[in-house]
């Protein structure tokens, strides 16, 4: 298995018919992702790519029985769209869209965890690439060919950065189950933990790879996470050991606030919980390499 | 986005927090005529620039006569203050605010954040007004207390009260402190602020609560919605190349090396300021070209990178997802036809398109640098800004 989506994922895009929805749905479905359906409030009847289009999330799922969406919504309305998304029984949405305000998002996180956690909707993003589990189904807006299928699970809070270590593994031969982006902005749908705890019970990952930057409390949450409860051996990478303090390095969230948020501080917390530190960008897949000869 | 002072005092006390009266000058004529409309025989001057400690640095004074406060508006006005937190370079005082002196018995600490460890508002109150938060909470954590507003319901009165029993506020000034913390929670959550310090709040020896000053820093992502607050940008305030690298809607970072760089996405930009300081370089700057970036985008951001009079050497790196290699190299060549390029320029292309963008430059028989990898292009760049430099 992979984590949250697989070849028969039943999947809706929101946003279809826009010219960034469009060009992504064609590409998840090409790459083989089972997209059954698309919303664009106002469109409802009509037929894109091949697919029927829907007013409302609602009427998707009911029609269709999608558990999975992925929103292409401007900022000003992609909380709406999550928030519709939850409402409607979507059981994991990928968000998107960059430059959604921080108290909106305040707002969905709340919305999203009033449900009881059986049937809390697992939201990533926003400001991410999105997921994928190679081979099997595309949610998002990479380049799917740069991901080799196989074992190891990824994630990450930049895109880029995502694909530069799942090509530098693919290199050496090592392939990746399922490859989740949780975005660059200060407030994500889900934590590193959130997944790490996905991985731990997935019997296709063998070990993580995680990829952070300076800013925010989640590296080290992840650490304290692996340390009490993980059985998996994780990597990490933590991008920004150069920044400098107080400035805002193109993530919305990647600024350095309080003490524990810079890369060196975030670089000893992972080591001391015993995950294997990256040293430098270019060797996130000998490292990788590195922690699974350790590992078998 | 950061404001001044007197604009956040302006905005607070639209949401009725009280503040001291006072009025912006950008001259000392104003300042006296500001320093008239308040009356009294003392006022205290307050340099505006996007900085905290300024009064250690000089830029606040207490002035009892007119030629003192026309001296000090000479002496900082349009000038650059160099404080702890600007960096040597300072920042331009861009005006000077005046305000009348207030009587204070007790100094306080008040603050509103985003937590993102809650994912929620969080309110921080402390009695040891005046001081640095950050060195009250290591030595004596518990004389700081904290409150979580659940976003459903927003702040209530209760949360208030707990805060305002917190700082020991006499009962004659109860009232008024819970309302000015209700309308500090009121103002954040409206205006789509982020950030919100009032240090010190002061409780005056009439029993009077006062925002002695007032920093607010608000959520870029939300500006479209608070057009008031978009209009309190001061463009003298930012770095101004990165201010015309927005004007063009690309993400620019100035740093202090020599090494410019052209990126796409934040976390590969600071992985590759990470190779390039192991590789023994420093970087001049970051410009992130998002995605889907067009021939033109491309040739636009490297002249912007190339406007740092710092850039002895130039890195494109790009991995292309939603970006075209082909469209990056054609952006590259497009503009090496137009314009001579003097210091060395590494180029390392990856993902989309990526034959297709290599042929391109590769055909173009322009002189550029082409690296395989990360650390291959970071290592180029460096070696051939040495070699170029002699540094």
């Amino acid at each position: 298995m992979s984590i949250f989506i697989n070849e028969k994922t039943p999947v809706i895009v929101q946003g279809i018919t826009g010219r960034i929805g469009s060009f992504h749905a064609q590409e998840m479905i090409e790459y083989g992702t089972n997209v059954v359906g698309g919303v664009t409030p106002g469109k409802g009847g009509t037929t894109h790519l091949g697919v029927p289009v829907f007013n409302t999330v609602k009427e998707a799922v009911a029609a269709t029985g999608a558990e999975a969406s992925i929103t292409f919504v401007p900022p000003a309305y992609a909380a709406d769209g999550i928030m519709e998304a939850a409402e409607a029984g979507i059981k994991f949405c990928v968000n998107i869209t960059d430059g959604i305000p921080t108290q909106d998002m305040i707002r969905v996180k709340r919305y999203i965890n009033s449900a009881k956690p059986a049937d809390r909707m697992v939201l990533t993003g926003p400001n991410c690439a999105g997921t994928i589990s190679p081979g099997k189904a595309m949610l998002g807006i990479m380049p799917g060919h740069i991901y080799m299928k196989g074992n190891v699970g990824l994630i990450g809070r930049s895109g880029t950065l995502g694909y530069e270590a799942a090509s530098q593994m693919k290199e050496l031969g090592i392939g990746i189950s399922t490859s989740v982006g949780i975005g660059g902005d200060p407030i994500n749908g889900s934590s590193f933990t959130e997944i790490l705890k996905h991985f731990e019970q997935d019997d296709e990952t063998d070990a993580v790879m995680i990829i952070g930057e300076i800013g925010g409390p989640q590296e080290a949450e992840a650490a304290e996470y692996f340390k009490n409860h993980m059985t998996k051996p994780v990597a990490a990478y933590i991008a920004g050991l150069t920044a400098p303090p107080g400035r805002r390095m193109g993530h919305a969230g990647a600024i350095v606030n309080s003490s524990g948020e810079s890369a060196a501080e975030k670089v000893v917390i992972l080591e001391e919980a015993g995950i294997m530190v990256v040293p430098t960008p270019s060797e996130m897949g000998t490292t990788m390499q590195a922690l699974l000869k350790q590992a078998t | 986005m950061n404001i001044h002072e007197y604009q956040a005092k302006k905005i607070l006390a639209q949401y009725g927090v009280p503040v001291p009266k006072g009025g912006v000058a950008h001259s000392a004529t104003e300042a006296i005529y500001q320093a008239n409309e308040l009356g009294g025989d003392k006022w205290i001057v307050k340099a505006q620039l996007h900085s905290g400690a300024r009064g250690k640095a000089g830029g606040v004074k207490l002035c009892t006569s007119h030629q003192e406060i026309a001296d000090l508006c000479d002496k900082l006005l349009g000038n650059n203050l160099v404080t702890h937190q600007t960096g040597p370079e300072g920042k331009m005082v861009s005006s000077m605010y005046v305000e009348e002196a207030s009587d204070i018995a007790r100094e306080l600490y008040f603050s509103i954040v985003l937590d993102r460890a809650t994912q929620r508002v969080t309110l921080i109150a402390s009695t040891e007004g005046g001081m640095d938060i950050e060195a009250v909470a290591e030595e004596t954590p518990e004389k700081i207390s904290t409150i979580t507003i659940d976003p459903a319901v927003g702040m209530q009165q209760f949360q208030a009260r707990q805060l305002a029993f917190s700082l020991k506020i006499p009962k004659e000034a109860l009232g008024a402190a819970t309302k000015a913390v209700m309308a500090c929670y009121r103002c954040l959550r409206d205006t789509d602020a982020n950030q919100l310090e009032i240090n010190p709040l002061i409780l005056t020896a009439d029993n009077k609560i006062l925002a002695l000053d007032a920093k607010m820093g608000f959520d870029e992502n939300a500006l479209y919605r608070q057009p008031a607050v978009a209009e309190c940008r001061d463009k003298t305030q930012e770095d101004p190349r990165e201010a015309n690298a927005a004007e063009h809607d690309l993400s620019y970072i100035g740093l202090d090396g020599n090494i410019g760089c052209m990126i796409n996405g934040a976390g590969l930009a600071m992985a590759t300021m990470d190779m390039i300081q192991h590789a023994g370089g420093e970087p001049a700057n970051f410009l992130d070209i998002g995605g889907g970036a067009s021939p033109e985008r491309v040739a636009t951001a490297i002249e912007l990178v190339l406007s740092d009079a710092s850039v002895e050497a130039l890195l494109v790196n790009i991995f292309a997802g939603i970006n075209r290699c082909d469209w990056v190299a054609q952006g590259i060549v497009d503009l090496l036809n137009k314009r001579d390029i003097d210091v060395p320029f590494v180029v390392r292309l990856s993902g989309t398109n990526v034959e297709e963008g290599q042929r391109i430059l590769k055909e173009s028989g322009k002189k550029v640098i082409t690296a395989d990898t990360l650390a291959d292009a970071a290592t180029k760049v460096v070696d051939a800004w040495k070699e170029a430099t002699g540094k």
